[in-house]
């Protein structure tokens, strides 16, 4: 059977990260939750730790941790704290704590890299069927929510006034980040699920006219990178997340490079 | 039919109470204007009947069903946000291409609708603004100093397309305005704040009112001369109206 290939299971699980990453991300840009996604992302690595501690699935520890760490971010934002100054804190300590947490564990020391930056290559049918599952869920909860969470984007003051209440509109991102990041960190790792969050939907917007058009373009450059990093991977003998990332950063150059050159002279 | 009422609303920041005792009623079909300094609480009440901000006492109740046309003061869209103007009106609701056209020519902007919101200029900008706030059929038009960064021309063209629009659609129109002039000649009510409502009525009744004289100075020269030396003037006055300034700041 064709999913018995670790080569298509990895492109499958790439494939599936990129859809649900991909315009997730376009919020994340237009929201300028960058931050954000870090935070929530480095905060899986903890979530991963007491997974293995407590013999539990990783997907689960990773999800509830992220979870709790990205409403927490959301809780504290908007109440006038210096948001770029905690998030840093809460990231990179997030983090500390983390790999702090996995060294407490027996035998586990040698993964830790697998969590650090994906191991796409070592993806399982069960790992798929989550990844896909979970991807399938993010998709479903922005094209859902897609009128609503654009208008509150666009000014909260703008969606009260027509009956949404952003706080919830920003409930469903934090909770479809959770969910992204959960399912991305076997194959890009927590150290680079931001990436994959930001840059395809960066590369896609010199690309785009509306919202709608950023979000596809972004999707598309997000499978390209996945399914480009994997074959660059297999053929210069180099880890696979770092180099999806690399594929989907050398896109944004290309994009924003041909933005420049198409702009009309003043 | 009463669209919008609060009763004793107060609305805090903080430990600041910028707004007290707030008592109004915004009726089918009028044009109802709030003047006030800065820092009087406008915008806040603006912002407590859309339901953005809960007061810390007092009711807010809005008629049932009640469709609310917001026009922010400013809109700012983030650069890595692509939108045209014509996608701009499809929020939050998504409306055919016939109709967005149309509402961008009875805006006055019909070759505009793929260009980006962000390559329009101000007057621009504002009238795509009214003409989505419009596409619900509101009957309720919520307005933040709409104007502002207009120039004289570009405002009185807007002040001149709302008062087409109350007359097709019907709606009540709200707006918050620092041209005096204009709301003079345009309101049916005038609503003089500074952290409470100092006096309300209509125009020519405010204008005479001695609140309202207190804010915004004396003299029957007309609104016109009070807009024009809105600038340098300050706010000291005889404190007929007993509240304290400093709060509503």
């Amino acid at each position: 059977m064709i999913l018995d290939d670790f080569l298509f299971r990895a492109a499958l699980a790439g494939l599936g990260v990129a859809i649900a990453a991909a315009p997730l991300g376009c919020f994340v840009v237009w929201r300028r939750m960058a931050y954000f996604g870090d935070a929530t992302a480095h905060a899986a690595i903890l979530g991963v730790a007491l997974a293995l501690g407590f013999s539990m699935s990783v997907f689960a520890g990773a999800l509830v941790v992220a979870l709790v760490m990205a409403l927490t971010v959301s809780a504290l934002s908007g109440r006038g704290y210096a948001m770029d100054t905690l998030l840093g804190v809460m990231a990179h300590s997030a983090l500390a704590f983390g790999l702090v947490a996995v060294s407490f564990l027996q035998g586990v020391r040698i993964d830790l890299m697998a969590y650090l930056f994906g191991d796409i290559l070592a993806v399982s049918k069960p790992d798929l069927l989550i990844i896909w599952g979970g991807a399938v869920l993010v998709l479903f909860l922005l094209v859902w929510r897609w009128q609503a969470l654009l208008t509150a984007t666009l000014g909260s003051d703008l969606a009260y006034a027509s009956g949404i209440d952003p706080k919830r509109e920003q409930l469903v991102l934090t909770l479809a980040l959770a969910l992204v990041v959960a399912v991305a960190i076997k194959v890009v790792g927590v150290l680079l699920i931001a990436a994959m969050l930001i840059i395809p939907a960066a590369a896609a917007r010199p690309l785009s006219a509306t919202p709608e058009r950023m979000a596809c373009i972004a999707v598309l450059i997000a499978c390209l990178s996945a399914l480009g990093g994997l074959q660059a991977s297999f053929s210069l003998d180099t880890p696979t997340g770092p180099t999806i990332v690399c594929v989907a950063a050398l896109i944004f150059a290309l994009t924003n490079l041909f933005r420049v050159l198409s702009r009309k002279p003043a | 039919m009463t669209l919008i009422e609060t009763r004793d609303v107060d609305i805090r920041h903080g430990a600041n109470t910028v707004l007290r005792d707030v008592n109004l009623t915004i009726d089918r079909g009028e044009i109802v204007t709030i003047v006030g300094p800065n820092g009087s609480g406008k915008s806040s009440l603006l912002r407590a009947l859309i339901g953005a901000i809960q007061p810390a006492q007092g009711t807010v109740t809005r008629a049932p069903g009640l469709r609310i046309g917001y026009v922010p003061q400013t809109l700012h869209i983030d650069p890595t946000l692509p939108m045209t103007a014509r996608r701009f009106l499809s929020l939050p609701r998504r409306h055919a291409t016939a109709d967005l056209d149309k509402a961008l020519e009875q805006a006055g902007l019909p070759d505009l609708h793929d260009r980006q919101m962000a390559d329009l200029s101000g007057g621009q900008f504002q009238r795509v603004q009214l003409a989505r706030a419009l596409m619900e059929k509101p009957d309720l038009l919520i307005l933040d100093e709409a104007t502002q960064g207009l120039d004289q021309p570009g405002s009185a063209a807007f002040y001149r397309r709302i008062e087409e629009v109350r007359h097709d659609l019907g709606c009540a129109v709200l707006m918050v305005s620092h041209e005096l002039h204009v709301v003079m000649s345009a309101s049916d009510r005038v609503i003089c704040l500074n952290g409470h409502i100092c006096c309300e009525g209509k125009p020519e009744v405010v204008v005479s009112a001695p609140e309202y004289r207190a804010i915004f100075g004396t003299g029957t020269g007309g609104a016109l001369a009070l807009y024009r030396h809105r600038h340098d003037h300050d706010h000291h006055h005889d404190h007929t109206c007993d509240h304290d300034h400093e709060a509503a700041e």
